[in-house]
């Protein structure tokens, strides 16, 4: 299995040389390999960005900034590490909780059921008058409907569950709303995205618009896709969460970051996320 | 036994007599090397799997000595010729003394 996985990769690069381009070795960007999960779900890795970017043509998922070795263990569930966790939360899923005895299945059966939800989220709910992700959204669920405790918006429980939720979508491409009563919040979130912040003065679009494809120290610089969230990262041997990362990058910065969860970080999320409209799911993914 | 211990092997499950085979293990366990502390500065006990054998239709495929610096969730991919039709056995050790198996039939033909 391995071996035809890596003949893949390597064929990925020889058809390259053969088209005339530059070989995805020899310089800084995007190599130029395919990914396809379990042979089975077809990944958009790269697409035409989406009429609201106005500085980047085309758009990659971070995956194909990864090497090798990385590449390979998103391809199949057996060797993706966050599928550990995935199965985690279907165990979670099934298991009845709270005052009102119970569990997400009771309401939505099948976690396939949510198929299609992550490529929309972050979302407008009509109900609650903001802006949701899939971290409010189980909140929801567990304190309305099933009377039981939130989960902490970074705690284990929550990132598997998330995990689970974006699995069921993978293969279909994203397709975040930005118009309507969503605008204003993603017109904050783009501002919080050319801000520079910290000590640093880096903005989002310093390292990941202007410079992906570059390195930063021993780090190759993705555009930032969130498409593949929550990603397990190796560094953490754990599933990390989208805010998660955001605070990570903000304090590389050396600046005071905004809280996990917070309005900001929501805002931040859906315009990221937007930058990734045409990119298929791709979460629970696996990067270094 | 350590939380959410939960072993995954991956086996074709037929072969021609005398391939070579791919076989794929998993087993979830958090692997505490014994180095670490806790908040309060106490050092965390070991607790990790120590051994982990393969074997088929009772003859040892593969037998693993396990140490602390070995991270999270083990996972050891290898190798195993299939004479014959028969049963995979897998067993993991723990410090703890609790023993994780699983069986995977393969048939020849």
């Amino acid at each position: 299995m391995t071996t035809t996985k890596a003949f893949k990769l390597v064929s990925g690069i020889a058809l390259t040389a053969a088209l005339g381009m530059s070989p995805a070795l020899a310089g800084p960007g995007p190599d130029e390999d395919q990914l396809v999960i379990n042979e089975d779900i077809e990944i958009v890795t790269e697409a035409a960005a989406p009429a609201h970017m106005e500085y980047v043509d085309t758009i990659y998922s971070g995956w194909r900034f990864r090497e090798d070795d990385t590449q390979v263990m998103q391809m199949d569930d057996f060797d993706n590490p966050a599928m550990i966790y995935v199965d985690k939360a279907i165990d979670a899923w099934n298991t009845v909780e709270g005052a009102e005895e119970k569990s997400c299945a009771s309401c939505h059966g099948d976690p396939e059921s949510l198929r299609g939800l992550r490529a929309e989220l972050p979302k407008w709910n009509a109900d609650k008058g903001e802006v949701y992700t899939a971290e409010m959204y189980v909140n929801d669920c567990r304190t309305e409907r099933m009377g039981a405790e939130a989960w902490g918006w970074n705690g284990q429980d929550m990132r598997n569950m998330t995990a689970l939720i974006s699995s069921v979508s993978r293969g279909l491409p994203v397709n975040v709303a930005i118009d309507g009563p969503a605008q204003e919040t993603w017109e904050k979130g783009k501002e919080i995205y050319y801000t520079r912040f910290g000590q640093l003065e880096l903005s989002c679009a310093n390292c990941h618009e202007d410079n992906y494809g570059n390195m930063i120290r021993a780090d190759h610089l993705s555009q930032g896709q969130i498409n593949g969230f929550p990603t397990y990262r190796l560094k953490d041997a754990n599933i990390v969460s989208m805010h998660n990362r955001f605070r990570g990058c903000i304090r590389d910065t050396r600046a005071e970051t905004f809280s996990v969860g917070s309005p900001e970080f929501v805002a931040l999320e859906l315009y990221v996320a937007s930058r990734g409209n045409g990119l298929s799911v791709e979460g629970p993914s696996v990067r270094n | 036994m350590a939380d959410g211990v939960k072993p995954r092997v991956k086996v074709p499950k037929s072969a021609a007599a005398g391939e070579v085979i791919t076989i794929k293990t998993l087993i979830s366990h958090p692997m505490e090397s014994g180095q670490r502390k806790d908040s309060d500065g106490n050092p965390i006990p070991r607790s990790i799997i120590n051994r982990f054998v393969c074997a088929f239709n009772g003859e040892t495929v593969i037998d693993i000595t396990m140490e602390p610096a070995i991270s999270t969730n083990p996972y050891f991919e290898f190798e195993a010729k299939v004479p014959e039709a028969g049963e995979f056995t897998f067993t993991w050790y723990d410090d703890d003394g609790s023993v994780y198996e699983d069986v995977k039939a393969i048939s020849v033909g």
